[in-house]
């Protein structure tokens, strides 16, 4: 299941989506807005996607899972939009019949997303404001 | 030939817009929109790393580009948070 929404993300429920009887091991990761960046204080940051593309490109992650693990049961959610903090901005939900393929994959999707899936933070922080990239590269300005 | 271009993040601010149709001759490649582009967004500046998706799948600069294609240049791609 792949999911790119303005609404608040509920992890239970995306977790409920790859829960079967054949899988003994459910790994859930949460992305959450952090009160600090670098420093400085964050007020809240806004998510922003090209959104075919990026539903594109995690369909591509949840296909290689399936390929690399045999895993189906996957499930990818990004929340869009303005995020205040403690805000769950991704939950990534892994299912399978054993613990190691699915932390396996859950590692794999999250480093996938980062590098692929064109979706853009913008920190709005006290004093300014930064788009941020991949490993924690960005573009300041203020 | 006529290409739509869609500006996000960064690019979107810079450009001051979301999205633009171009006009290029037949056969014109991403880093010749670039060339264009910057005639028309002085402030753009898109960067030499910048990726290039076209049709909302990764492509490369020297590409050819067609009649009607949707092109995003790709600032740096948000990273995870924990």
């Amino acid at each position: 299941m792949i999911r790119i929404t303005l609404e608040p993300l509920d992890p239970q429920e995306i977790s409920g989506l790859v829960r079967q009887d054949g899988n003994g091991a459910v790994v859930t990761f949460l992305g959450v807005v952090r009160n600090s960046s670098e420093g400085r204080s964050v007020l809240y940051l806004e998510y922003e996607a090209y959104q075919p593309m990026a539903e594109r490109m995690l369909e591509r992650i949840s296909r290689e899972i399936r390929e690399r693990w045999a895993i189906e049961d996957v499930a990818i959610a990004h929340r869009l939009g303005r995020l205040m903090i403690g805000e769950i901005s991704l939950v990534v939900a892994i299912a399978s019949p054993h613990r190691k393929e699915a932390f396996e994959a859950a590692q794999y999707a999250l480093d996938r997303i980062k590098y692929v899936v064109p979706i853009w933070k913008k920190e709005v922080f006290e004093g300014g404001e930064a788009w941020i990239g991949s490993g924690g590269e960005g573009y300041h300005h203020s | 030939m006529r290409v739509s271009v869609r500006f996000f993040a960064l690019y979107r601010e810079r450009a001051g817009t979301s999205q633009v149709d171009v006009d290029l001759p037949e056969g014109a490649s991403p880093e010749e929109l670039i060339g264009r582009l910057r005639e028309v967004f002085p402030s753009l500046s898109i960067d030499s790393s910048a990726l290039v998706a076209v049709n909302s799948e990764y492509a490369g600069r020297k590409d050819t580009l067609h009649q009607g294609d949707e092109v995003v240049f790709i600032p740096p791609v948000s990273g995870g948070q924990a």
